[in-house]
């Protein structure tokens, strides 16, 4: 039997891939590399591009990473995938819109006024169906 | 008859609402399962990253990253987690409540506050408490991305990198379980180096390119996936709460039916008692 190495695959948002594998092909930033079980121990970024592995039956499995990390040890191999592209210039943008948008947030009020209003009249409906609610009671009561 | 058609009314009014809240109840319910699953889903993620962060961190101690230097506190940074929407007890308040506090004891020591405000409870929050929002991210649903939170957290890691702020704290709900949620703040940036003696200096990567240009990389993605944890798991809080929230008012609802019922029975019943004793009177005068 061939010799196997534990592999994950993970993503900020959920766990891809745990098992043993035979041969992890990533693309790293400074190009493709193959691991395969007592592989120095190695840290490197990926390229957006394809992650295949080869499972301890021989079946081959191929995941898209849109970048990110392979940290690779002796007895084990970790890629920490990234979920979306990611670019300086892009990055960028989201900076720039999340600013934007706290800005926005504070000239325009209305929406979130038109809410406290109406939060404050259910409770003053609420006060207003107590008092009722008391004044039955006591009538009730007599 | 009658006798108590208001009280009729206000009993089926009661109970359309109680139609809503427990329906509001059963809904949160189920996405409050999903939001632990991915809750559970991310963990993986934060736990190697940081393994590995931890590792170069301690590996490479010859460069110190900025991200994990202290240096002298002027101005700090805030990213606040917060509900889009309401109905869910007391969750917010008591995280704002919590945060509000935090940042007296800031404005005490002269030290300045930069918000960053996830979630539109929050937004509205400082728009009418007063604060410097400097990023905003609203309507992010109920399956919250990581994508959504890059440039948000991009603005307070550029703040930090240019000295604007020197400390980043995290603001939000931890789910402790469905019934308690714990309004918590965190030390963000920078990361409390964790020295671990066993590992420091016995072996080290092979970096490709570069061991500094990797830190940064991964210190960002860390940041990144902390805040998202965080996200995630405040998604679950809200539900946990708003199911809560909803039960008490379906109970409220269904308590306050019975005693109108009962008011109602006793009006029904004088009335009755009062015609017959009229009649009485009526024959007795005859």
């Amino acid at each position: 039997m061939a010799m196997t190495v534990h592999c994950d695959i993970v993503s900020a948002e959920e766990a891809i891939f745990s098992g043993l594998v035979e041969v992890v092909v990533a693309a790293g930033v400074g190009g493709d590399l193959g691991v395969m079980p007592g592989h120095a121990a190695l840290v490197t970024a990926l390229q957006p591009g394809p992650v295949r592995i080869v499972k301890q039956n021989g079946e081959e499995e191929v995941f898209y990473v849109s970048g990110g990390f392979i940290e690779v040890q002796p007895n084990s191999v970790t890629v920490l995938a990234d979920t979306a592209l990611r670019a300086g210039n892009i990055d960028e943008a989201a900076a720039l819109e999340a600013q934007k948008h706290a800005e926005q947030a504070l000239e325009n009020q209305s929406g979130e006024f038109d809410y406290s209003r109406a939060a404050s009249q259910l409770a003053e409906a609420t006060a207003q169906l107590r008092t009722l609610q008391q004044i039955r009671k006591k009538m009730g009561m007599s | 008859m009658a006798v108590g058609k208001e009280i009729k009314q206000k009993i089926g009014s009661i109970q359309n609402t109680q139609k809503i809240t427990s329906a509001m109840e059963m809904v949160a319910a189920s996405k409050m399962r999903k939001a632990q699953d991915r809750m559970a889903a991310g963990r993986p993620y934060a736990e190697k990253i940081r393994a590995v962060v931890g590792h170069m961190a301690n590996a490479t101690s010859e460069y110190r990253h900025a991200y994990l230097q202290e240096r002298e506190v002027k101005r700090v940074g805030y990213i606040v987690i917060t509900s889009d929407r309401g109905l869910c007890g007391g969750l917010n308040t008591n995280l704002l409540r919590s945060l509000v506090k935090d940042m007296k004891t800031f404005h005490n020591d002269k030290i300045e506050v930069d918000i960053c405000a996830i979630g539109q409870k929050g937004v509205s929050f400082f728009n009418s408490y007063g604060g410097n929002v400097v990023a905003a991210k609203t309507q992010m649903g109920d399956a919250p991305e990581v994508s959504d939170l890059i440039g948000s957290v991009k603005v307070m890691l550029d703040a930090f990198d240019s000295g604007k702020i020197d400390r980043l704290y995290l603001a939000s709900n931890g789910f402790v379980n469905t019934m308690t949620q714990k309004p918590t703040v965190n030390q963000l940036l920078p990361l409390e180096a964790e020295q671990d003696e066993a590992l420091s200096g016995h072996w080290d990567y092979i970096y490709e390119p570069d061991a500094e240009a990797l830190l940064s990389e991964m210190l960002v993605r860390y940041i990144e996936s902390q805040v998202y944890q965080a996200v995630v798991e405040n998604t679950a809080c809200e539900m946990a709460a708003r199911m809560l929230a909803m039960k008490a008012a379906t109970d409220n609802a269904g308590d306050f039916i019975k005693e109108l019922n009962l008011i109602y029975n006793k009006a029904r019943q004088a009335a009755i008692t009062q015609e017959i004793s009229e009649i009485c009177s009526g024959a007795a005068a005859v």
